[in-house]
């Protein structure tokens, strides 16, 4: 597992410094984190790394998941849903199983600790075990909460103001709360298989098993095929290219078998691209990110066509590959690019075909901005920043009062 | 000669964590009222933290508001008086919301066209907050010749700590008040506060006011390699 040291060539001594100095007044804390899966998803993903690194800074941090059968994340994956917009009726039933299983697992874990981070809504409803006393609860909302269903929203939310914070991830997630809301960025790990410098040998050999070119420019874009992400788009914009510039289109993004919108999507993608040799459509399995960042390597530009985004986080493995990046100006992704400066942002068809043609036919243009978005990921995108946050956010918990802490 | 100072410089940094408020404004009315009613840290929010997240670009435009007066409303006479706003002239907080409150009124009152200006749905303005946390680096200057060094040495965001926030906020001395009362460098602590830090990167910030002492320190024959 990689520890402090590794990060330290990424982002120099002074970050190393200065996460030593905020865990140094943290000593004695106590930090539970509480979500509902030890392995899969995001959350855990980035658990699984932020972990060791809190140890090695002598956080004392712990990890604990709650315990569930099928139904109970039937009713929280609905929840999932529809915090992310569609609408969505309860039974008492299914809320019965919610706040039941919340309870069960109340009843069989230790709740102890100076702070309880409790994440997403799975385990939300353990607040109710909240006593009075100096124990601080912290809810951390990963998912987009632009949009929610109002009925999910009021249900969660009577449970989410028991909290003492809560944390969201996009300034556009925040909602009318009664209790402080603070914004933390999700982050990219760069020692991860996704991320991680591949050797030009591993590159060439995932693109010949692809059979894509590499002597001709590949432009790409990595999603799950999901109307929000606009493959069909993308494919239009090559279309438009194409008549001028010799390139290829990788749409590259994990599997549609038990996604009934997502195979919808890809037929209506393979439909359009009407079997053109130099248009890879790739359904890559979970396990696939060594093949991601290669991909993403060997790419001239990256798309990140989409019309809603919640942070678009492939936006930062891209650009800290240093690639040229023209992105949908939506959700977090104005965060990652500054237009012009660090990427192209754009809002249409026509815009993106633009601005494709632009870098394609300006190397030095392109380059220029993949190095920038390099630096502007290395600052705020890295695993190190959000475990900053986290420490910082620890510290506030202590310092209740001051805008201004002198540590 | 170089002279020792009267009390040593102690380089500062520091890091922010932004607090979201939950309130949002869709039109011109709606941000004015935002702005009168946020607190200080939100005004100080907004007009700073793009120099930090962006330091390696020159701001264009500086601030949220202007930015987003500009870029979302689409209202470019606003916006660019916003953003025109001489952040260097005003000491405190309170005097940079005044202004930009006074900004905003006047020209509402001169145009009522600009009520119409709606934000698209998902392009609101979000009011944000931030806490500051200030620790002392392992940088000390006892003299010109140190100072020099360690502004060459310290992390941008101690550089941003002493040229900003220590002078809006006034707990810890800027660099100018230091070299006055300390060494008693009343032309470089005077060519010091003339600079205006809101118009430049805060890498070429830092390369001017190194080059600044540099210059004073060449007064005293002091070598350079």
């Amino acid at each position: 597992m990689a520890l402090l040291d590794d990060y330290e060539k990424f982002v120099g001594p002074e970050v190393v410094y200065e996460l030593e100095l905020y865990a140094s007044k943290l000593s004695g804390v106590i930090v539970k984190n509480i979500n509902s899966t030890k392995v899969g998803g995001g959350v855990a993903e980035i658990l699984t790394r932020m972990i060791p690194i809190l140890k090695e800074l002598r956080v004392n941090a712990h990890w604990d998941v709650i315990k569930g059968d099928d139904r109970f994340f039937e009713v929280t994956k609905k929840m999932h849903n529809a915090l992310h917009g569609q609408n969505m009726k309860f039974t008492q039933e299914e809320i019965d199983i919610y706040l039941d299983t919340n309870e069960r697992n109340a009843d069989q874990m230790e709740l102890n600790g100076d702070i309880l981070f409790i994440h997403d809504p799975q385990p939300c409803a353990l607040i109710r075990r909240k006593k009075k006393g100096e124990q601080k609860w912290i809810w951390r909302c990963h998912i987009d909460f632009s949009n929610p269903d109002p009925f999910t929203w009021n249900f969660l939310k009577e449970y989410i103001e028991q909290y003492d914070l809560s944390i969201f991830s996009a300034p556009s997630f925040a909602r009318e709360l009664n209790i402080p809301q603070v914004l933390i960025s999700p982050s990219i790990d760069p020692l991860s298989d996704k991320n991680k410098d591949l050797p030009q040998e591993t590159i060439d050999s995932v693109l010949e098993r692809f059979n894509i070119d590499k002597k001709r420019p590949i432009v790409t874009q990595i999603s799950r095929f999901d109307y929000l992400k606009d493959p069909v788009g993308v494919v239009k914009v090559y279309h438009r290219i194409r008549k001028y510039i010799d390139c290829q289109l990788v749409l590259a993004g994990g599997g549609a078998t038990d996604d009934t919108e997502g195979a919808k999507v890809l037929s209506e993608v393979e439909e359009i691209t009407a079997n053109d040799p130099d248009i890879f459509l790739l359904l890559l399995p979970p396990s696939s990110d060594m093949e991601i960042n290669a991909l993403q390597r060997a790419s001239t530009v990256i798309l990140q066509k989409s019309l809603k985004e919640g942070f678009g986080l492939t936006v930062a493995e891209a650009l800290w590959k240093s690639k040229p990046v023209i992105a949908g100006a939506v959700g977090g992704i104005p965060l990652q690019i500054a237009h012009k400066y660090s990427g192209l942002l754009t809002h249409s068809l026509d815009g993106t075909a633009f601005a494709l043609k632009q870098l394609l036919q300006n190397p030095s243009y392109a380059k220029m901005l993949g190095e920038n978005g390099h630096n502007h990921i290395r600052k705020n995108f890295l695993i190190t920043r959000h475990i900053r946050d986290y420490l910082l956010l620890f510290l506030s918990l202590l310092h209740k009062k001051e805008d201004i802490v002198y540590l | 000669m170089v002279l020792n100072a009267k009390e040593p410089f102690r380089f500062y940094s520091r890091q922010n964590l932004t607090f979201l408020s939950g309130k949002k404004a869709t039109d011109i009315l709606e941000l004015l009222d935002g702005i009168k009613e946020a607190p200080d840290m939100s005004i100080y929010h907004h007009t700073h933290h793009y120099l930090e997240q962006h330091e390696f670009l020159s701001p264009e435009p500086p601030n949220d508001f202007a930015y987003w007066v500009t870029n979302v409303l689409h209202d470019k006479l606003v916006g660019e008086e916003i953003a025109s706003l001489d952040l260097r002239q005003y000491s405190t907080i309170s005097e940079i919301r005044q202004r930009i409150i006074e900004i905003i009124e006047f020209s509402i009152n001169q145009n009522t066209e600009h009520f119409s200006r709606k934000s698209p749905p998902g392009e609101e303005f979000h009011f944000m907050s931030a806490r500051s946390f200030v620790f002392p680096t392992k940088y000390i200057a006892n003299n010109l010749i140190e100072f020099y060094d360690c502004l060459k040495k310290v992390t941008i965001n101690s550089v941003f700590y002493h040229v900003f926030e220590a002078r809006l906020f006034r707990k810890i001395p800027g660099f100018c008040e230091w070299l006055l009362s300390s060494l008693d460098e009343k032309e470089l602590s005077e060519e010091i506060c003339k600079l205006d830090p809101y118009t430049q990167t805060m890498e070429n910030l830092r390369k001017m006011l190194v080059g600044l002492v540099e210059t004073r320190l060449k007064v005293y024959n002091y070598g350079f390699a």
